[in-house]
């Protein structure tokens, strides 16, 4: 496990660790499974045709659940998240997939962000964060912000 | 460029909450949602590690909780009712707000009380767009809320 982050350890700007995910069309059928969301549009190919967005796309709580995993790997076990919001802006295709083992022919996604501001209120040191999922072509499809409290080294 | 306009009937949902939903939250269901989404953080997967933790028992990820698309809820009825009292069929999630206010995991209980807190009708790329937004609210057994959903999806 990642070591401890403290409030001491991060200015406004800091970047958080990036995250690497990649999501196939098996991955949205398991989180579909595991998360009680069986909209077609995430598997049904004429489905999504007849919404308009051109085929199967990403689960946005899917993307968000990977902004929370950047989030909470990045605070640690002794940080608290308080607040994430994020915003839907693009669509998401997942991979296709050959094989089990080779995931190909798609993208890889990287969760991303920055901490935008850093303060001490009712004794909780919060820190602000700009928080974003950029696609393989490096344009931001899910962007938000998060509120997290993290322990301080002077307690 | 056109807004949806709203029927009186849509005008109407506007305050109102679902039946109050039960929600027991598993041991299994967190691991599976863990590995759903790529968690590999011991808490959420490991129940002995969990054990010897300060929480105790294992802890659900934050993004456990949908909006309240989850387990229990029937989304598709939900939509119906929307579309029963006017709304366009087409649907896509346009944003997601969370407060997380104390720790779920495995054993806990929750009760799910789901408000439609608004709706508008407003012009987005999907042209005119109703947009409804639902408040969730988590309590816990012990009359704690965990957690507060701010879910706007979009009709169109």
């Amino acid at each position: 496990m990642a070591k401890q982050l403290y409030y001491e350890d991060v200015e406004v700007g800091s970047e958080i660790t990036p995250l690497k995910k990649i999501a196939t069309t098996r991955m949205l059928v398991q989180y579909a499974g595991a998360s009680g969301d069986f909209n077609p549009l995430h598997y049904e190919e004429d489905f999504a045709k007849s919404l308009g967005v051109g085929k199967p796309i990403v689960h946005g709580l899917l993307k968000r659940a990977w902004l929370v995993n950047l989030m909470t790997d990045w605070i640690g076990e002794k940080g608290g998240l308080k607040k994430l919001s994020c915003r839907y802006r693009g669509m998401d295709y997942p991979r296709k997939m050959k094989t089990f083992d080779d995931p190909h022919d798609g993208e890889t996604w990287l969760c991303k962000g920055k901490v935008t501001k850093k303060y001490v209120e009712s004794e909780e040191s919060l820190v602000e964060c700009e928080i974003w999922v950029e696609n393989g072509k490096g344009e931001k499809t899910t962007t938000g912000s998060a509120l997290t409290a993290l322990p301080s080294r002077a307690k | 460029m056109a807004v949806f306009v709203l029927t009186d009937g849509l005008k109407k949902l506007i305050g109102t909450a679902e039946p109050p939903l039960l929600y027991k939250i598993e041991e299994g269901a967190i691991q599976r949602f863990a590995r759903a989404v790529g968690d590999t953080n011991p808490t959420h997967n490991d129940v002995e590690f969990a054990a010897q933790s300060e929480f105790g028992r294992l802890k659900a990820p934050p993004s456990f909780i949908g909006w309240p698309v989850t387990s229990g809820f029937d989304m598709f009825q939900f939509v119906e009712k929307l579309i029963a009292a006017g709304a366009p069929r087409g649907n896509l999630d346009g944003s997601v707000e969370y407060e997380f206010k104390a720790p779920i995991g495995a054993g806990d209980m929750l009760v799910a009380v789901i408000k439609i807190a608004n709706i508008e009708g407003k012009e987005t790329r999907m042209g005119p767009t109703m947009v409804t937004t639902v408040e969730t609210t988590y309590t816990n057994q012990r009359g704690q809320v965990a957690l507060i959903a701010r879910n706007q999806f979009l009709s169109f």
